[in-house]
């Protein structure tokens, strides 16, 4: 599968997603069980992805520069900096100690 | 006339609530599209997710996979970005009944913009008629916005070159905890971050990369379906 396959199907995936909010008949996921699955989909998501990107490396689980840029991404956001700045931030310090060690 | 000035101070604070949401989400795309750069997709290919896709969690996520996985992970990029794009059923159910009045066109056009910005200016609205407004508002304002500061972010993530060198690695994990954290108020959407993360590492070293983060989900599928940690399970 090349880069552009991926991505043609899961655009398509996601396109029919948005669409189908708009297509299948309401009820389903207004329900309280389903609502609250799609809401906890999420969030299950977003943190392993956060997990996979700060400590993994393949198939090994790695502590390097990004385990404190990280962690100071967690005390800025604490502090209701920007998302942008936060990004940045979290850049510099793994760019930073990567430079000096 | 009169119903003019009524509606004058709703009409101008849905307008401000779209352009702060609007223009503070659209700068995110900077660090998608040189995040996007990074992993390996090249500039049309950013551009494509963002003019096409646009659901800031799928695209970081498909990104995330494949930067991590290579060629193996491409069932589990496009298993995960989807999977991120289901709350946008539930928000185009909810949005429906507010903006779904014109034909087809219209339809489509909305449900490209169902996304959480525009879906959340929509909902903080009191009337109908401002919902509507700010729904339209926010979703254009981001759109536009995010495949601007897409393009921006990928020509720049271009130039950079190493990206380890420059820290895009950890930027990419620090977007992830940045999507993650306005959910988190919930004892149960803690629970959950919590738990979906010690399954992600704890899989990681023994399932092909992009599968912990799916395996991972299916945390939320069981502590949603018993609902732990939920109000009723709280002491």
């Amino acid at each position: 599968m090349t880069t552009w396959h991926v991505i043609l199907i899961a655009t398509a995936a996601t396109l029919a997603l948005k669409l189908g909010g708009y297509v299948v008949p309401a009820g389903f996921l207004e329900r309280e069980r389903p609502a609250r699955i799609a809401d906890l989909l999420t969030v299950a998501l977003l943190a392993a992805l956060i997990v996979v990107q700060t400590l993994g490396a393949g198939q090994a689980i790695v502590l390097d520069a990004r385990v404190p840029a990280v962690i100071v991404a967690a005390a800025l956001y604490a502090l209701r900096v920007p998302f942008v700045v936060v990004v940045v931030v979290a850049a510099a310090v793994a760019a930073g100690i990567r430079a000096f060690t | 006339m009169g119903e003019v000035t009524a509606a004058d101070p709703a009409r101008r604070a849905v307008i401000r609530d779209s352009l702060s949401v609007g223009l503070a989400t659209a700068a995110y795309g900077i660090s998608f599209g040189a995040l996007s750069v990074a992993s390996g997709l090249d500039v049309w290919q950013t551009m494509f997710l963002s003019l096409v896709m646009f659901t800031g969690g799928s695209q970081f996520a498909l990104i995330g996979v494949l930067a991590g996985g290579g060629p193996a992970s491409a069932g589990p990029a496009i298993a995960a970005a989807a999977l991120l794009g289901v709350r946008n059923v539930v928000y185009g159910m909810r949005m429906k009944p507010v903006v779904d009045d014109g034909g087809p066109m219209r339809r489509v056009g909305a449900a490209w913009l169902t996304i959480d910005e525009s879906t959340a200016v929509a909902l903080a609205q009191s009337d109908e008629r401002s919902a509507r407004l700010g729904f339209w508002l926010t979703g254009t304002i981001v759109f536009v916005g995010w495949n601007l500061t897409t393009l921006l972010g990928a020509l720049i993530g271009d130039a950079l070159g190493d990206t380890r060198a420059w820290g895009l690695d950890a930027a990419a994990a620090a977007a992830f905890l940045g999507l993650l954290w306005p959910r988190l108020k919930r004892r149960q959407a803690g629970a959950v971050a919590v738990g979906a993360a010690i399954v992600a590492a704890a899989t990681t070293p023994v399932l092909v990369p992009g599968l912990p983060v799916l395996v991972a989900a299916s945390v939320a599928l069981v502590v949603g379906w018993f609902d732990w940690f939920g109000r009723r399970g709280s002491a």
